[in-house]
């Protein structure tokens, strides 16, 4: 049959069906190869390879999520908020279902403001993330904002509008050198961080109390485990471990004593620094100026940035912390307690002032404040008056090495420990620090005018007013805290922290303190006393010491007259005190920078201080929260 | 008597057991599509409706006889052809000119071609003897090959492959020589570099990501990689109906359409699957048995290549769907979600059908 392939061949249909049997045939069994090699196919996907690609299909499915924990509060020594959590709404994109992030970012940016800083933070954060997570663009959008984009949403896959709580300071610039504030996330700190703890955090405390107590505030992370579609979207929580909120704290800052302070300051920078020297807390600490913290929570622009850098008298700066001024004048009832104890004077030495004083075989004269002196004098008329001659004998009589000795008990020279970094260390000169630091020898002359706080000395404010604590208490110094007390996520009750002592000033005569204390008080309450002026009115006893810091070294024969100089070279006007004088329940340093005179401008502030505490402690509100 | 009456006006003749085995694949095709759409009812419901106009084509077709239906088959073929030109044109599509849109209806006229494809092929070699010689294959080559390059242009390689080889099968089934077969095949191998030139950058693509998924796991990749999990995660008796999590969270791509066999293995494991491709090879064999016993020599290669040609949708589509073919846009035939492909492949049974109840006309 073959042979009839060609058009005049006949149709046999008979055997045109045998033909399309084989070839029928041929084609079924060729199928059912093909068909068992498929199925041999998904038998070694679906038996062989089954647990691979189960486990594959379960990691699909399950994703595990951190959440995030709420940042501690802060509360202030009466229960006030000072560093809240307030709801807020952040733009974030999921690089992963972006293509042209630029292009999205310009797109949004009708929508949203999106300034060169922003879009500068998003692209240094954005490597830190990973693809399917959210990186935030903008924090804190307006109401305006998160309602225009809800609108607009369909438009911008991959974004993402997200609630969150933010950080917010409701006392503004008054607590920015205590609180600090908190900050987006950056590279240093995530090299610090336990990383899987902050995975969902956004926001660490960059100085200040925030960044001292990271770790009480932050909290524990915790995570949820979440079944997600293909796009991401959670469908179903399996699993959930709730994150443990962050300790909240209660700050021995009392915002009452510190608005006192701070708008008995005034315009002028400078510092006041308020200890209670019963227990160490530190009540207030102002610096001034200051600036905004709310502002560095969501990242400064550049341009706010410079202006707070430009912005006359560094608000930048913590004073109270790191400012080193010459102690001057306020230093003497510390030399002078050092001169009682070493014995080199006591009560009943006397010394005549007549203006000028000479060390023996030197011409130079070493001046008192008056023109002519004050005659004859002891230590508590002397520290009434502020009487150099008496501390210049005694600084002679007593010298260096031993001032040296004394003063660094009170802490002067060293850091005090107090709870919040960047503390400054001040300076109390010695033979060994000169020898060290400038390589000279000590000179003579050089004890004299330490014996007056002149000189190489220099003391942050924080330094004088823990010292002045320290002397009022009867030498138990402590390291301050700012930590009054912390209230873990599970404690029913604040608990309370309490300052360690760093050192107990040994005590050689009860009646050497007595007698300083007599001085200072006679500072205040005394008919000569240098700041007899502050007493007035007063429903308590105070004690103090004013002083004067120079910034501007007169040259011989030349006569200090504040109206004919610069502002910028008037002295450093400086007043410490404690009250009430019988049982002292706070002490204070103020520091006003080139205010002047320490009576005139330092001790009203510390009056007011003093006044918006004692008047609550005295009507009978506890110190407690 | 009998044969003075009109055979619509009687029961509709109908082969039972096709009927049975179609209406089997078509009710367990809705019940994975109810899982593969994420539990929309409404959906199932137009694929019903779709089927249903598809099974009443059927009906109609196959109560009209072969002889008949070949007396149509070169004005359907024109009709085709004049088509698919008018999509060079008119074509509407995303990327594509697959469609034409008929105001009532959008239109696949490739899909048409599917049917009228063999059906001239076996028109052309109905009167020829067998096995057909040259000038006689040289024909038929035409007649396939003219549709399929304009298939292949819009283009929509899949179609472009079912139409081709459906051509192919009844050439094949013609008795075709082997030796011509494999010098076919022969040349289609040579080709393939010249192929790869004239190829789109996506079908490209396609390629690629067959031969290695995981060099783009998150783009091209994807569906295939996604499809293999959700294939191999069923195991052998699946995670149950309406269970699959690769389906209902969505990672499988195009799971109510060209993927839906890896919803269905995912859900119902090995055992399905083999289920589902016995059923198949029952209704491929029950084509065969049709064409055997037909009356003559063009029913004959039409139903055997009709039957031939839903091997390849299963063959083609499986194989995809478990990485071992690359991606090309074959439905799961009478599974897939989509009304023009259900209703060409019924319409083919509808024609199977006819060829089955006229075959008592012959001795």
């Amino acid at each position: 049959m073959i042979a009839f392939r060609n058009e005049h061949a006949i149709k046999d249909p008979r055997d045109e069906r045998k033909l399309f049997d084989r070839r029928a045939t041929t084609a079924l069994i060729i199928m059912v190869v093909c068909i068992l090699a498929l199925l041999s196919r998904y038998f070694w996907l679906q038996v062989l390879s089954h647990e691979s690609f189960a486990t594959r299909s379960e990691s699909n499915r399950v994703s595990i999520r951190p959440v995030a924990p709420n940042r501690g509060l802060i509360y202030d020594r009466r229960g006030r908020v000072i560093a809240e959590n307030l709801p807020a709404y952040r733009l974030e994109i999921i690089l992963e279902k972006v293509q042209d992030v630029t292009a999205l970012l310009d797109e949004l940016s009708e929508l949203i403001e999106i300034g060169e800083d922003d879009r500068l933070n998003f692209n240094k954060s954005r490597r830190h993330y990973r693809v399917f997570d959210g990186v935030p663009v903008r924090f804190n959008l307006s109401e305006q904002e998160v309602a225009r984009f809800a609108v607009n949403r369909h438009r911008f896959a991959g974004v993402d509008v997200v609630p969150y709580l933010s950080r917010y300071y409701p006392y503004r610039e008054l607590l920015t050198h205590v609180l600090g504030y908190v900050g987006r996330l950056d590279d240093a700190d995530i090299a610090r961080v336990d990383a899987g703890n902050y995975r969902g955090t956004r926001m660490i405390g960059k100085i200040g109390i925030e960044q001292f107590q990271e770790t009480r505030l932050h909290g524990t992370s915790g995570f949820e485990k979440v079944e997600t579609n293909a796009r991401g979207r959670v469908v179903n929580v399996l699993e959930r471990k709730d994150a443990v909120a962050g300790t909240d704290l209660v700050l021995s800052i009392d915002v009452a004593v510190q608005q006192a302070a701070w708008d008995a300051l005034g315009e002028r920078p400078g510092s006041v620094v308020a200890i209670d020297p019963r227990d160490g807390s530190v009540i207030a600490l102002v610096s001034k100026p200051a600036y905004d913290p709310n502002m560095f929570v969501h990242g400064i622009s550049q341009q706010a940035y410079n202006e707070i850098l430009n912005t006359p008298g560094r608000p930048l700066f913590n004073r109270a912390l790191r400012g080193g001024y010459e102690p001057g004048s306020t230093l003497k009832p510390f030399v002078g307690l050092a001169g009682l104890e070493a014995g080199v004077v006591n009560a009943e030495t006397r010394v005549f002032s007549s203006g000028k004083f000479y060390i023996e075989g030197y011409s130079r004269p070493y001046h008192d404040w008056k023109d002519g002196g004050h005659g004859w004098v002891t230590l508590p008329s002397a520290l009434e008056q502020s009487v150099n001659t008496y501390f210049y004998q005694l600084a002679m009589d007593l010298g260096i090495d031993r001032m040296h000795a004394y003063l660094a008990q009170f802490g002067f020279g060293a850091v005090t420990g107090i709870d919040v970094q960047g503390e400054g260390k001040g300076l109390l000169p010695s033979r060994e620090w000169k020898r060290a630091a400038r390589e000279e020898p000590w000179y003579p002359g050089e004890t004299i005018i330490a014996g007056i706080g002149q000189g190489f000395n220099v003391v942050t404010p924080l330094q004088l007013a823990n010292a002045v604590a320290t002397l009022a208490n009867g030498g138990k110094r402590y390291q301050p805290r700012l930590l009054y007390a912390a209230k873990r996520a599970d404690d029913e009750r604040a608990q309370r922290v309490r300052a360690p002592v760093a050192l107990q000033v040994p005590i050689k005569n009860p009646q050497d303190w007595q007698l300083v204390l007599d001085g200072m008080d006679r500072v205040v309450n005394g008919t000569r006393g240098t700041a007899r002026a502050i007493a007035l009115d007063s429903r308590y006893r105070i004690a103090g010491k004013t002083g004067t810091a120079q910034v501007f070294k007169l040259a011989k024969g030349e006569t200090y007259k504040a109206s004919e100089i610069a502002e910028q070279l008037r002295d450093h006007a400086l007043f410490i005190a404690f009250a009430p004088f019988e049982n002292p329940r706070i002490a204070i340093a103020v520091i006003v920078e080139h205010g002047g005179g320490g009576s005139k401008v330092a001790a009203p502030i510390a009056r007011q201080t003093l006044d918006a505490w004692l008047d609550q402690e005295m009507t009978g509100q506890g110190s407690g929260p | 008597m009998k044969r003075l009456l009109p055979s619509w006006l009687g029961l509709p003749r109908l082969d039972p057991v096709l009927l049975a085995l179609l209406l089997l694949i078509i009710g367990f095709g809705l019940m994975v599509l109810y899982s593969a759409s994420g539990q929309d009812i409404d959906m199932v419901y137009r694929q019903a409706i779709r089927l249903g106009v598809g099974l009443f084509a059927m009906l109609v077709i196959s109560q009209v006889p072969p002889h008949i239906l070949r007396i149509w088959t070169p004005w359907l073929y024109g009709i085709g052809i004049i088509m698919l030109l008018a999509t060079w044109f008119l074509g509407v599509g995303r990327g594509t000119q697959r469609w034409l849109d008929l105001g009532v209806v959008r239109f696949q006229p490739s899909e048409l071609m599917k049917l009228a494809v063999p059906m001239m092929v076996a028109w052309y070699l109905h009167p020829k003897v067998l096995p057909p010689a040259w000038k006689a294959v040289g024909y038929s080559l035409g007649i396939l090959l003219i549709p399929t390059l304009l298939i292949a242009r819009q283009p929509d390689l899949g179609t472009a492959l079912l139409v081709a080889s459906s051509g192919m099968f009844t050439l094949y089934l013609a008795g075709l020589r082997w030796r011509v077969l494999f010098g076919f095949a022969g040349v289609a191998v040579a080709a393939a570099p010249v192929l790869w030139l004239v190829m789109k950058e996506y079908q490209r693509d396609r390629v690629r990501t067959f031969l290695n998924p995981e060099v783009d796991p998150l783009g091209h990749g994807w569906n295939i990689i996604q499809s293999k999990i959700a294939v191999g995660s069923g195991g052998v008796t699946g995670k149950g109906w309406l269970n699959g999590t690769q389906s209902n969270l969505e990672f499988i791509p195009e799971r109510h359409t060209d993927f839906i066999l890896a919803v269905l293995s995912e859900e119902f494991g090995l055992l399905g699957v083999m289920l589902l491709m016995l059923m198949y090879l029952l209704l491929i064999a029950r084509g065969l048995h049709i064409a055997s016993i037909a009356r003559d020599t063009g029913s004959r290669l039409l139903a055997g290549s009709l039957s031939l040609t839903l091997f390849v949708y299963v063959l083609v589509n499986s194989g995809m769907v478990s990485g071992v073919l690359p991606v090309v846009g074959v439905p799961l035939p009478l599974i897939s979600y989509g009304g023009t492909s259900a209703v060409t492949l019924l319409a083919g049974f509808g024609m199977m059908m006819s060829i089955f109840s006229h075959r008592k006309f012959i001795k």
